[in-house]
């Protein structure tokens, strides 16, 4: 009999076929001596505070231009521990495949999650496979949790933030979530949008050690920067003064959001922060983040106020002013 | 971006909203923008601050989705429990509540409800799923009955015998002469729809300024367009000359699109419609011809809930807001059990409902 090409229930198993899948799959691209240990649990050695957090990702497509679920997972989770101020170190990755998935396309997936984990220095140190059969998953689910090593005694948090604080973001917002619908194919849009997909352990974590004036930071993935800003002013109950003509969108992404009927501040980011700073500090601030490649479109968008407490107000480009929302429903093309 | 830059001009905007602080007469004025589309530009970019207070923007019944009735979405429902059928649908017509359910509920029950972006979509559907009833859910106005006639059209070419398609289709003409009836409501202009009005053109509103006396205006939908659209209806207004006049000429001739409009006339006939808020309205609405009817639901399956009483939902006054009567923070339900995430009323349930809009922009 030929060798399999697919995912078969067997990879999930237990037996023969998983073993081997770890063997020559998993252990030889994720190489490190607490992995190969194979044991039920990784062993961390830590003295000081850690930073810890999982997430699932389930993108359909599992490609798009700028990346892959596997980039995701992978940035995602670096990502989640930078907006605290870790450095990132260990994650732990968890496969749910659906039983016919072509090998070469997990090969090429785990690939990508392997050099970007390494282009972080972090370890993949535990894992897990499953696999389920045909139609009870899309083809692959990933859940990766991180630890990082908190780099800062200075808490970044939301309970720092006051009044004339600024916010900025550190470039180009919506590429992710737009890069993803286009590439749908109901859709059908031939319009290759990059994802902004992008590890931010290299813009983020040299800022920390050149200034003190960064007080919260958070990554606005599902929802945009509008949903992350109002999820800010609600838990600092401040309000947030944004200005419309100062937010970095590219041309393509503006007219991709004309054409679909849909708020580029409601698109997703996965590359992107949005950081809360003091006001001396923000020049400073914008000056370091622009000198990195991610950060080159890096600006100052908004500024922190007493009141409204709790609600995000927008300046449009005619210099009126309206309630930016917080993300209500998924947001669909628009239908007449 | 061209088409889009020039009609977003900063410098424009505050030059004709100067020209609008000229012409105001200083007496109450209201302007109905008939277009869901316009309700929301006007809200998204803050106009209303460049208006005179005097002079208001009266949203109008131009969501489609928001006139739906409940019987229809209560038919809707009733279709998706045939364990055959398979439903297709624009995604915004899934959370309009019906009188005990909505589609979205339905959908984790049955899981035969498929969300599409374009009608043609529903042939592509019906020809995978040759052991599927496929039914689209057809509701629109003028926009968009002729890209659903082609879909007719390219159904009967394929020889499909398992796609049907249930029309609620609506005419945007009649519900403002329904208005303009209405003593109620005091109507000043009409910021006639961009979009309805590239399909039908400016002739079919001549009845505003004739029989009316009303003044009116097809617009675009880019600051620039709507506020010169306001500029315009208040040139009528003050000399006393309402005609229909014509904004929106990069996209909007007086005949519309020929072969757009045939491609409705072929499919479609009028018919009585029932429009959520207003009851029915004579000859509102587009119904499939005798040709065709192998593919109007209507015929193809017997409905049952057509005849069940229908309750209308409690303190809801979608009704009053669609047809101008009140704002949506006039309703007791607004912001309040009424919210996109939990919508009690149509209104509330898509970006281009007036509801929604207020709650979205201007709370």
């Amino acid at each position: 009999m030929e060798k399999t090409t697919k995912i078969l229930l067997g990879h999930g198993s237990g037996g023969r076929l998983t073993h081997n899948f770890i063997q020559s799959t998993l252990l030889k691209k994720f190489d490190n001596p607490i992995l190969s240990e194979l044991a039920d649990s990784a062993v961390i050695d830590y003295q000081e505070k850690i930073a810890f957090t999982t997430d699932s990702f389930v993108v359909s497509p599992l490609f798009f231009p700028g990346g892959d679920i596997g980039k995701l997972a992978v940035t995602g989770t670096i990502n989640d521990l930078v907006m605290l101020g870790a450095l990132p170190e260990y994650i732990s990755l968890a496969l749910i495949i659906e039983e016919g998935l072509e090998i070469s396309i997990l090969e090429k997936i785990i690939d990508s999650i392997s050099s970007y984990a390494k282009a972080a220095a972090v370890k993949v140190v535990t894992g897990d496979t499953k696999v389920v059969e045909k139609l009870a998953a899309d083809k692959l689910f990933i859940n990766t949790s991180g630890i990082g090593r908190l780099l800062t005694s200075r808490k970044l948090s939301v309970k720092n933030i006051s009044c004339q604080d600024k916010i900025i973001i550190t470039g180009n917002i919506a590429e992710h979530g737009f890069s993803v619908l286009a590439k749908r194919k109901e859709l059908d849009l031939k319009l290759n949008i990059k994802s902004d997909c992008a590890s931010l352990n290299g813009l983020i974590l040299p800022l920390l050690e050149k200034t003190t004036g960064i007080k919260f930071m958070r990554d606005p993935t599902r929802g945009g920067i509008a949903t992350t800003l109002n999820e800010i002013a609600e838990a600092s109950n401040l309000g947030i003064f944004i200005d419309e003509k100062n937010i970095p969108v590219s041309k393509k992404i503006k007219a991709v959001s004309e054409l679909l009927g849909i708020d580029s501040l409601y698109v997703a980011n996965e590359g992107k922060a949005l950081l809360v700073v003091v006001p001396e500090e923000a020049d400073k601030v914008i000056r370091l983040l622009r000198r990195h490649p991610l950060g080159k479109n890096a600006e100052i968008i908004g500024t922190v106020v007493k009141k409204p407490a709790g609600r995000v107000i927008l300046r449009t480009v005619f210099n009126t002013e309206r309630i930016l929302d917080m993300l209500t429903s998924e947001p669909l093309p628009r239908i007449c | 971006m061209k088409y889009i830059d020039e009609f977003r001009n900063p410098k424009l905007v505050e030059k004709i909203s100067a020209k609008i602080m000229d012409l105001n007469p200083g007496n109450n004025i209201n302007i109905m923008e008939v277009c869901g589309t316009h309700t929301q530009n006007f809200c998204r970019f803050g106009l209303k601050e460049l208006l005179p207070k005097n002079i208001r923007l009266i949203s109008g019944p131009g969501c489609p989705v928001c006139v739906s009735s409940q019987g229809y979405i209560d038919s809707a429902i009733e279709l998706a429990k045939d364990k055959d059928a398979l439903i297709v649908t624009f995604g915004d017509m899934l959370r309009i509540p019906g009188t005990f359910s909505s589609l979205e509920k339905e959908k984790t029950k049955f899981g035969n409800i498929r969300v599409i972006y374009s009608p043609l979509d529903s042939v592509t559907i019906a020809l995978a799923n040759p052991d599927k009833k496929v039914i689209f859910l057809a509701v629109g106005f003028e926009t968009t009955a002729p890209t659903i006639a082609l879909s007719i059209l390219a159904g009967q070419k394929e020889r499909l015998k398992n796609l049907s398609f249930f029309s609620a289709l609506k005419l945007i003409p009649p519900a403002m002469k329904y208005l303009l009836a209405d003593k109620r409501l005091k109507i000043d202009g009409f910021l006639c729809p961009g979009h309805v009005s590239a399909i039908i053109g400016t002739k079919d509103y001549a009845f505003i300024p004739k029989k009316y006396k009303t003044a009116c205006c097809v617009a675009g939908f880019e600051p620039v367009d709507i506020l010169e659209g306001i500029c315009i209806i208040l040139e009528q207004i003050s000399l006393n000359k309402p005609y229909v006049a014509n904004q929106y000429t990069r996209i909007v001739t007086p005949g519309g699109n020929p072969r757009a409009k045939r491609a409705i006339s072929r499919v479609f006939e009028r018919t009585d419609s029932d429009w959520r808020g207003f009851g029915i309205i004579p000859d509102s609405g587009l119904k499939l011809k005798d040709t065709y009817s192998r593919f109007d639901t209507n015929r193809v399956f017997a409905l049952r809930s057509n005849k069940v009483v229908i309750k209308p939902i409690k303190q809801c006054r979608c009704g009053d807001v669609l047809k101008g009567l009140i704002l949506p923070s006039d309703c007791p339900l607004f912001a309040k059990a009424c919210q996109p995430d939990n919508p009690v009323g149509p209104c509330m349930v898509t970006t281009e409902g007036s509801c929604n809009v207020y709650y979205k922009f201007r709370r």
